[in-house]
């Protein structure tokens, strides 16, 4: 570690002003960061990792102020400082790149020019030679063509240039710090990897100090070299990285670090052991013996050439009159993909966005219909039945589905026990008060589910408490296979933990089968015998998790898994 | 949510905003003159007498006398059942056709979509009220066409907030959930689609009465709809236009009064209803 | 720029199914009146072979499709039919009162803009201060005026009160001569003319029919800046800019007013529409010899044609109006090509 830290937070609060009175996001925050150093700042939602950032520059929201405590760069006070000073420092001396990249830039001015005018503001170039330097800068960032690039929109780029022009627009004036918030959120991992390894290389040719804000500990560790713990607005801890990962002090820290998923953790030991050593013996289930007796062994689901084509804009343009024969200009999202699920078996898909691992989990859930292709569901050849008409057979009860998004999923005028009933009134016509209750009640339980929160409306909820109404409506009307669409990509990592865990929980109980839809090779590694990997609406690998996993075979797998922040520090 | 968390959220709305509350009290003004109006005036509204003729407001006239020696004030009052009538009707029947077609367009796409968009779409390439004085003048000057016109012009608005906000429901993935359990479109579109847009339509609805309010008016005084001697806002303040110049001013103040005051009230409550039904702002 | 001219290109080509659209409806309205129009046509005084005359030459024996096309064939020749009022083709009519109303408009559009869009962005950089309140207060009561209310209202005060105000009845006092037609609008006509009395009479005279247009627009022109500056203050790319130490004038100009632009832009087609109709109240208050005046005229006369001629006028007037907004907002905005 460097002697001198030439930027250091010292006590720092921060209170914001909302209608309910005065709210601490921040309360005595104190670290510091030495030259060359590259420091995370690690936490969950709400930890204040973020708003320490915006402290820095002075970027508060209005109703953000600092209450106390100190920001010293280079021995410059920065809290509360005049806005002409700030203005000086910023993208000078402090850059700050963000989350979201394509928001990042103006849509209407060409990203060229948006860095021009960063260079010409901060006095680094004139107007003649602005463009110049431009242009160097996207060649620094690895932007091919840089000339004619100088001159495009940020909607005619991918996330991950414009995550690399914001970048450039950074970096621009050889700023001394760099202060990164989520740079890589919303990024595919293999994006996420070229975009960090890129920050990393820069900012070491330029000794320039980072401050990686990130929610993911792996990632953290891969490429910083200290790190502070954030937790409701405090700093819980604070070490080297090798420290922090080998003795762990706070016991939140250590939660944090269990819960994570790496390559070599086990499912029971993301999460406290108290925690499901009591749930399970108060629960009666009843054995699906019948089931579990007849079937063992025998495939549930197999999905045989399924394909499903989006006509794209220009074929339907330039050709419309053309009724056949236009399949070749058509978006294969789904090329030709074969699979088995064997009973009480979870199969892992995993891809990234794109990839066309969503589409495919839909026309199985029988959301949407195929192109071309089966699905034998339990015997059935199930795509003889629209879409549509589904929806009304008794087999519908037999595939559910596992929300994305639990705020979305559900009603905003339901209560989570209108939502958790709503199956049971439809598919299994359960509509007597009294047994409507009762079965709810219970699934509650099978969840985790306090019952008193049956009457909230999911606003009134928190995030891992709407996933279990999500799970408990999907669970209700004792499906043979749920489709489980990154049911915790929403969530965090500590929520996550746990949910899985209820998850593999309740596959053992009643003998459900999993496809577990996922763009985490980790988590899917936990959670699944099999995987299969799709790129560009095919299948490039499948096989038993572990070796997948540690021995990939085909080329994208390897960059998949090679792009996985490794959970244990890279030794320096 | 319960009734009573309702209430309590009602009471912090208008306690929070002096000028909501200022706009309930309108409102419950407005509703009361329209529901008992002729009851409560101290004169008949079309009762002429020519020996007072014109008087500025006094003692037993307060908003005085127009060149028929009816009494102003009584008119103004009796005239809100008509005004708020007509903008009511129209509005409630631009708010059933537009929010079902706009449903259906959001929700089921396609040709559906494309019909309906492009009947907006027509109604909406005409400056509006200028529609309305061609509809009013091809069906016929009568107070009932006066509402079709307004329903009309109106019905696009409607249309594309339903449209819009269903259509970012269609694929939401409470949506999808119903589907998975075994529910129809149509109950779908019914139960858990609609009573999610009713907020923006609600919203809507506050907005756009003033708005038809205005319209309606606006029709009459150009001499459409509403005759005289009927009492309407918009019938008095042209009446009384002519007498403007020679400084009888109480003819078009009152009236002209009483309508803004009317419209502003309804465009207040479109910012209080905003907060009251939003769900998700509540805190 | 090839790519902008095919999109233009592109929008002028969408405008023609809302030309068909408005063309339709405003045939169906010349049908839908009540009754037989042939008897209506005739006159009170007609027997049944005159009617069938009339019937014929109005061509209403034939079928409806045949009608439209024939509507449409006449459209396209300028024939909007003949004022039975004045006995002379509607389209003329029109075309000597449109240059009164567009002055009017124009004036009124170009006031409320002048006032409303620095309002409004003021109020957006400075929220919760008395200019933002100033602001909302405008704009609530603003959009709850009826406009002829407002202009009986100017009237009492600046022409019956205080006398500064010409008396409110039409261009110009009768004791100027008109100046020479070449626009059409007084005040370039006299300019151009270099007539400064007869300017300065016409600009007296446009001054407050102009203010209650402009206060009219005014509202939803000012809520709309408001709305959209404080919208892209909030976005993502204000944040970068600003922690890319960009000064706080470039930032506001550059950054924010031009993506705020776009909304902006499409709503003041949106008030244009408004003034349109609004004109027509606007012009009844002050006699203003326009084709709003004219139209009431008609409607009061049962003057069918000439009703929706000016209607008909309106809608094309109004598209055009939106097309140039379209086209501008193509050329600020590289998106837009994406969307079509």
């Amino acid at each position: 570690m460097q002697a001198s830290p030439f930027f250091s937070i010292n006590g720092l609060s921060v209170q914001f002003k909302t209608r309910n009175g005065i709210v601490d996001a921040l309360r005595d925050v104190s670290f510091s960061i030495g030259k060359g150093q590259v420091i995370g700042v690690v936490g969950e939602s709400g930890s204040g990792k973020s708003v320490t950032a915006y402290s820095v520059l002075g970027l508060l929201d209005r109703v953000g102020k600092i209450s106390g405590g100190t920001i010293t760069f280079d021995g410059i006070p920065l809290a509360n400082a005049p806005d002409k000073l700030l203005k000086d420092i910023r993208g000078r001396e402090i850059s700050m790149i963000f989350q979201n990249p394509r928001a990042a830039l103006n849509p209407i001015r060409p990203i060229g020019k948006q860095i021009a005018d960063v260079l010409i503001e901060h006095a680094q170039a004139t107007q003649a030679t602005a463009r110049g330097k431009a242009v160097e800068m996207l060649r620094t960032v690895k932007i091919a063509d840089p000339e004619r690039r100088y001159w495009a929109y940020p909607y005619e780029l991918s996330g991950g240039m414009c995550q690399r022009v914001v970048i450039a627009m950074a970096l621009a004036c050889n700023p001394r710090l760099l202060i990164a918030d989520e740079p890589t959120t919303g990024l595919d991992v293999i994006t996420q990897k070229a975009t960090m390894d890129l920050i990393q290389t820069l900012t070491q040719t330029r000794d320039m100090s980072v401050m990686l804000i990130t929610h993911d500990l792996g990632l953290a560790a891969q490429y910083c070299d200290h790190i502070v713990v954030m937790q409701q607005g405090k700093v819980v801890e604070a070490a080297p990285v090798d420290t922090l990962f080998k003795h762990p002090q706070h016991p939140y820290t250590q939660a944090l670090i269990t819960a994570s998923p790496g390559p070599s953790s086990k499912l029971a030991d993301l999460t406290p052991h108290q925690s499901h050593a009591e749930t399970p013996a108060q629960l009666k289930v009843q054995p699906k013996t019948q089931r579990v007796a007849e079937a063992q062994n025998r495939d549930l689901l197999e999905v045989v050439n399924l394909v499903k084509a989006f006509p794209t804009q220009t074929s339907k343009i330039a050709r419309p009159w053309k009724q056949k024969n236009k399949h070749a200009a058509d978006f294969l999202a789904v090329n030709q993909v074969s699979f088995r699920i064997k009973r009480g078996e979870s199969l892992g898909l995993v891809g990234q966005s794109g990839s066309g691992k969503s589409t495919t989990s839909s026309i199985i859930t029988r959301l949407l219909d195929p192109t071309s292709g089966d699905i034998i569901f339990d015997g059935e050849n199930i795509t003889q039945y629209p879409a549509a008409k589904f929806t009304h057979l008794p087999q519908r009860a037999n595939i559910q589905m596992v929300f994305q998004d639990p705020t979305d999923s559900l009603n905003p005028r339901f209560s989570a026990f209108d939502s958790i009933a709503q199956p049971l009134i439809h598919l299994k016509k359960l509509t007597q008060r009294q047994s409507l209750q009762q079965k709810v009640e219970q699934l509650a339980d099978w969840v985790d589910l306090p019952r008193a929160l049956l009457s909230r409306f999911p606003h009134q909820l928190s995030g891992g408490q709407k996933a279990r109404v999500g799970i408990a409506r999907a669970i209700a009307v004792d499906p043979l296979l749920l489709i489980l669409d990154e049911p915790t990509s929403a969530l965090d990592v500590s929520v996550q933990a746990v949910i899985l865990n209820l998850l593999h929980r309740l596959k053992q109980q009643m003998d459900i089968s999993y496809l577990f839809v996922s763009h985490d090779l980790n988590v899917v590694r936990l959670m699944c015998e099999r995987v299969i990997v799709m790129n560009q609406g095919q299948i490039v690998e499948a096989g038993p998790s572990d070796q997948v996993l540690s021995h990939p075979q085909a080329d994208y797998t390897r960059a998949l898994v090679e792009a996985i922040p490794h959970f244990t520090p890279n030794p320096v | 949510m319960n009734l009573k968390q309702t209430i309590r959220h009602f009471h912090y709305v208008l306690t929070e905003n002096p000028v909501t509350f200022f706009a309930f009290f309108l409102f419950g003004v407005i509703i009361l003159a329209a529901l008992f109006g002729p009851w409560l005036v101290p004169y008949d509204p079309l009762a002429t007498n020519a020996s007072i003729a014109l008087q500025p407001p006094n003692a037993s006239h307060i908003f005085g006398t127009d060149q028929l020696g009816r009494d102003v004030f009584s008119r103004v009052v009796v005239a809100t059942r008509l005004d708020l009538g007509i903008a009511t009707s129209a509005v409630a029947l631009a708010f059933v056709v537009g929010s079902a077609l706009g449903c259906m367009a959001g929700f089921f796409g396609g040709w559906a979509d494309r019909v309906i968009g492009r009947l907006s779409d027509t109604i909406m390439a005409f400056p509006l009220f200028v529609l309305a004085m061609g509809i009013v003048s091809a069906l016929g000057n009568s107070v009932e066409n006066i509402v079709y016109a307004t329903a009309i012009i109106n019905l696009p608005f409607y249309a594309r907030v339903a449209r819009a906000e269903t259509f970012v429901r269609r694929d939401a993935g409470f949506v999808q959930a119903a589907r998975l359990c075994g529910t129809s479109d149509a109950r779908i579109l019914t139960t858990q689609v609609f009573p999610n847009i009713l907020p923006p339509m609600m919203i809507q609805i506050s907005l756009n009465m003033g708005w038809a309010i205005l319209n309606a008016a606006g029709l009459s005084f150009i001499g459409l709809g509403v005759r005289p001697p009927d009492a309407e806002w918009g019938i008095m303040v042209a009446e009384g236009a002519s007498y403007i110049i020679s400084g009888e001013w109480w003819l078009v103040l009152f009236p002209g009064v009483a309508l803004m005051l009317c419209v502003f009230c309804f465009n207040l409550l479109g910012d209080g209803l905003r907060d009251l039904v939003d769900p998700l702002r509540r805190n | 720029m090839q790519a902008k001219v095919l999109q233009i290109s592109a929008r002028l080509l969408q405008s023609l199914p809302s030309i068909l659209g408005i063309v339709v409806i405003s045939f169906a309205l010349t049908r839908a009146l009540p009754g037989d129009p042939a008897v209506y046509f005739a006159g009170a005084m007609a027997d049944q072979a005159s009617i069938e005359q009339v019937r014929q030459a109005l061509g209403l024996d034939k079928t409806l499709l045949e009608q439209f096309f024939i509507y449409a064939k006449n459209l396209l020749n300028g024939d909007l039919g003949m004022s039975l009022s004045t006995g002379r083709p509607v389209l003329e009519e029109l075309l000597t009162r449109l240059p009164a109303s567009i002055e009017l408009t124009l004036m009124g559009l170009g006031l409320s803009i002048l006032i409303a869009v620095p309002l409004g962005i003021l109020a957006a950089t400075r929220p919760m201060s008395w200019i933002d309140h100033l602001c909302r207060i405008l704009v609530t009561a603003g959009v709850s005026l009826p406009t002829f209310f407002t202009g009986l209202f100017l009237i009492y005060i600046f022409y019956y009160l205080l006398g500064w105000a010409p008396s409110p009845l039409g261009r110009l006092d009768i004791i100027y001569l008109p100046p020479e037609h070449v626009t059409g609008s007084y005040l370039i006509d006299s300019l151009i003319a270099r007539d400064m009395e007869v300017f300065w009479a016409s600009l007296k005279q446009l001054i407050l029919p102009t203010v209650t247009l402009g206060l009219f627009a005014l509202a939803p022109i000012a809520r709309m800046t408001r709305a959209a500056m404080l919208n892209t203050l909030a976005s993502d790319y204000i944040r970068t800019a600003r922690a890319s130490g960009l000064a706080e004038t470039k930032l506001l100009i550059t950054y924010a007013l031009r993506n705020a632009m776009l909304p902006i832009l499409t709503t003041l087609g949106m008030v244009f529409s408004f003034l349109l109709g609004a004109n027509v109240l606007v012009e009844k208050v002050f006699s203003w010899p326009g084709i709003g005046s004219y139209a009431i005229e008609a409607l009061v006369a049962s003057d069918y044609a000439a009703v929706q001629g000016f209607v008909l006028s309106m809608a094309l007037l109004f598209t055009f109006v939106n097309l140039l907004v379209d086209i501008i907002l193509t050329l600020i905005d590289p998106r837009v090509a994406l969307d079509s």
